[in-house]
């Protein structure tokens, strides 16, 4: 297994005013090429700033002690690394068209002029499993539904073929049948670009269902780590054990007995 | 046995630049006294919007809705304020359905100062009585709204819930916003409410999960029609319709990633 | 980070305050500097400034004390500008709040009256209805007030219109809160952040109508103001520059120093709004 990125003892912390919060604490974590690899945390737990800092989108005034090593070279944002959000309609710019939005990845990174980059659009459109893409260039995000437009928000990610795809909970604004779509969406387009995933979720089935490796992070540190049956089926720390024990499927005993 | 609230023939339907788009159309249910009616549907299914209606936010284009034996449409102005301590509702962000500027004490105080449930000197007991029903320490009452955690605040929300001792109590996506080790904490709370005071609840949910743990009966919302209804475990082991089949398949299961 | 932590981090709010802070302890202090009365004749008239250290500013063409004058002056300044601000904001926002939150036609009516008052320039109309009612103090402010309570009433609307439709809104209803309750103590203190913020520049709008005003004649007779001061100063333009010059001066630092604060003001407020 190639080495796509090594986390080294990274920790960070964001200033507010006088006080200093703890977002992530010492973490130390491989990612390796062609792998999915599932974040799972509750809030605060540092998963969104993991992910901002792989992607170099950390604000000016975080303070970032330790080291990523990229053995391939640093990434370039955007071109390297393409990154899908949570909620679909604060990703999208409002006043551009899905075209231009999915193009403009292509004309920056790949050089290609704006005919050529709309035809790679389209074909991008497509991949995503968007009905009717050549009318879709035309169209605005906010004739979209939130799964279209996560739908969207992907094809943008990829448009100039990154080695690191991110999802940061970009599930958790959607309802299950969406999210069902989604997670095999982004399952077969892994698997045919030979991208690497980082997924983001809260959802420790959900993580389990897509990604090789599992990374529990709990209050800004990573609490363990390991393949999606040794995390589900045999945890070793007691937090990934609540986690399990709280989550809530159809196999769940339910709370309330039957009714007379 | 009547049943605590019958809903038939609920419609209603929104204009959106010239052309008519039904968000509800011919909803019929009822809910009896001490049980909890999971309403599941995906996004943009009209759960909500039924949930608006039956809390009379919104008012319906056609049908009608009974809620103790009388006609909850009919209801207007002071009577319709007046009849509201009997109905109430959880919303899905706590830090949104709460006054940003409020504290908890605020909060809870709201209803039994508008229903004149306590008058001023009682008012600080009611509202720790209130607090510990939910499981939060009496000395929350003065901290402010946003100082407080999303399970916290949730659990406020229900108390206010509960202020004006309700027969039904409407909750849309309420744990849906709430970290997971929260959520099952929350569901537990509303059960043993629900088992201590009779009260009935309509669940509004796009999880089939969720609502499969709390709820007795399910009501499976697509596109503003109710297709399909029934026992909870009726309709989870066998469900007829296409959308109770994708609600039921589309739920993640614990289990290792397929190469 | 509480507010007053934020404001004091821009440096312009902070200068601003300082100049205001230095107005009202100079004009509450008048009456302690300058016993006697301003219009009071204390020394030969048209006195340059700088030349009597007893008389600092120098004197007009009556042999009034200017520097007794102008502090005196600022007193009806910071009472006409303040005054008239309240007034504006408190009519404005219950306009706005109403408005917003009632919708329909009472949304309508109420904002073509809002219309009827914005297409009037807000000079026009202070002249107009100070020239029939009279001069006198409350009518100057009432008269400022009436041109620009329209900007405060969009403001609150268009803040009503978006809270309307949060869920904090829906569960007060659902509780059985009664409407008016709803508009003002739920909706109405959060909608006032844009308005508050907008207060500055309605207070050195309203200054500087009341200096017009003066110095058309129609302010208050009884009391010196800088308008009137600069409207006394016209006549010797030429010889004794400094008699208008001075006042004009001193409107201009008050303005600007309100502006500033104003603008260190809103910084703030809007900060938080980022923030979380």
């Amino acid at each position: 297994m190639t080495t796509l990125a090594a986390i080294e003892d990274l920790s960070v912390a964001f200033r507010q005013g006088s006080r200093s919060v703890t977002a992530l604490d010492s973490v130390n974590l491989t990612i390796n090429s062609g792998e999915r690899l599932a974040i799972i945390g509750e809030s605060g737990s540092g998963k969104s700033t993991l992910a901002l800092a792989l992607a170099g989108l950390l604000p000016a005034s975080a303070e970032q002690i330790g080291k990523i090593h990229w053995p391939n070279g640093r990434p370039l944002p955007g071109r390297d690394i393409g990154m899908v959000f949570q909620d679909p309609s604060a990703s999208l710019d409002p006043v551009l068209t899905i075209g231009e939005q999915v193009a403009e990845g292509a004309v920056a990174h790949l050089g290609l002029d704006w005919k050529a980059a709309r035809l790679r659009a389209r074909d991008l459109l497509a991949r995503v499993q968007l009905p009717d893409p050549q009318s879709l260039l035309h169209a605005f995000p906010h004739q979209l539904s939130g799964g279209q437009r996560q739908r969207v928000a992907i094809a943008a990610a990829i448009a100039a073929g990154p080695v690191l795809l991110i999802a940061d909970e970009a599930t958790s604004a959607l309802d299950t049948i969406v999210q069902a779509e989604i997670v095999a969406l982004l399952r077969s387009l892994v698997a045919e670009e030979g991208m690497t995933l980082l997924f983001i979720t809260h959802d420790i089935a959900l993580a389990s269902s897509l990604a090789d490796r599992i990374a529990v992070f709990r209050q800004a540190k990573l609490v363990e780590i390991g393949t999606s049956a040794d995390i589900t089926r045999h945890p070793r720390e007691f937090y990934t054990a609540s986690l399990l024990a709280a989550h809530i499927d159809l196999t769940t005993p339910p709370l309330i007995g039957e009714r007379a | 046995m009547t049943a605590l609230l019958a809903a038939e023939g609920l419609g209603k339907s929104f204009r959106r630049g010239g052309v008519r788009l039904a968000a509800v159309e011919g909803a019929s249910f009822s809910v009896d006294a001490g049980e909890t009616l999971g309403i599941v549907g995906p996004s943009g299914s009209g759960k909500t919007t039924l949930a608006r209606l039956i809390m009379r936010l919104i008012d319906a284009d056609m049908g009608t809705l009974c809620f103790e034996g009388s006609d909850l449409f009919a209801l207007r102005g002071k009577a319709l304020r007046a009849t509201r301590k009997r109905f109430q509702m959880v919303f899905q962000d706590p830090l949104a359905a709460l006054n940003p500027r409020a504290s908890v004490a605020d909060v809870i105080g709201d209803p039994l100062r508008i229903h004149r449930l306590s008058d001023r000197a009682s008012r600080p007991a009611a509202i720790a009585r209130l607090l510990d029903r939910v499981g939060l320490p009496a000395a929350l009452a003065s901290r402010a709204v946003h100082e407080i955690s999303g399970g916290q605040r949730q659990r406020v929300a229900i108390a206010r819930a509960l202020a004006t001792k309700p027969r039904l109590i409407v909750l849309d996506e309420a744990v849906s916003a709430l970290d997971v080790s929260v959520r099952a904490h929350i569901l537990k709370l509303l059960v043993e409410l629900q088992a201590e005071s009779g009260i009935s609840y309509i669940f509004v949910s796009h999880d089939i999960a969720v609502v499969r743990a709390i709820a007795h009966r399910i009501a499976i919302m697509d596109h503003g029609r109710i297709v399909e209804t029934g026992p909870t475990a009726q309709v989870i082991a066998a469900p007829q319709s296409a959308t109770g089949k994708a609600l039921i398949a589309a739920v993640p299961r614990l289990m290792p990633a397929q190469d | 980070m509480s507010l007053v932590a934020r404001f004091t981090r821009s440096p312009e709010g902070l200068f601003g305050a300082a100049v205001l802070a230095a107005l009202i302890v100079i004009a509450l202090g008048a009456p302690f500097l300058f016993p006697r009365d301003p219009l009071s004749i204390v020394g030969p008239p048209l006195t340059a400034p700088f030349t009597n250290w007893s008389l600092p500013l120098g004197t007009d063409r009556l042999g009034r004390d200017v520097l007794a004058e102008l502090v005196h002056g600022s007193r009806a300044s910071l009472l006409v500008g303040f005054a008239a601000t309240l007034a504006a904001i408190i009519i404005g926002a219950s306009v706005g709040t109403v408005a917003g939150f009632a919708g329909g036609l009472v949304d309508e009516v109420l904002m073509r009256v809002v219309d009827a008052f914005q297409t009037v320039p807000g000079f026009l109309l202070a002249l107009a209805f100070v020239s029939v009612i009279g001069a006198s103090l409350p009518v100057v402010v009432l008269a400022i007030a009436l041109g620009a309570w329209t900007g405060p009433a969009r403001l609150a609307r268009a803040e009503v219109l978006s809270l309307r439709e949060r869920d904090y809104v829906a569960a007060a209803r659902v509780i059985g809160m009664h409407p008016a309750e709803i508009a003002f103590r739920q909706i109405l203190p959060n909608a006032l952040a844009p308005v508050l913020a907008l207060s500055a520049v309605i207070v050195a709008g309203a200054i500087l109508t009341e200096a017009a005003l003066s110095f058309l004649g129609l302010g208050d007779p009884n009391i010196v103001t800088w308008g009137s001061m600069i409207a006394e100063g016209r006549a010797v333009l030429r010889s004794a520059p400094f008699l208008s010059i001075i006042p004009g001066i001193a409107l201009v630092v008050t303005v600007l120093g309100v502006y500033l604060f104003g603008e260190g003001l809103s910084e703030a407020l809007s900060r938080r709004a980022v923030r979380s």
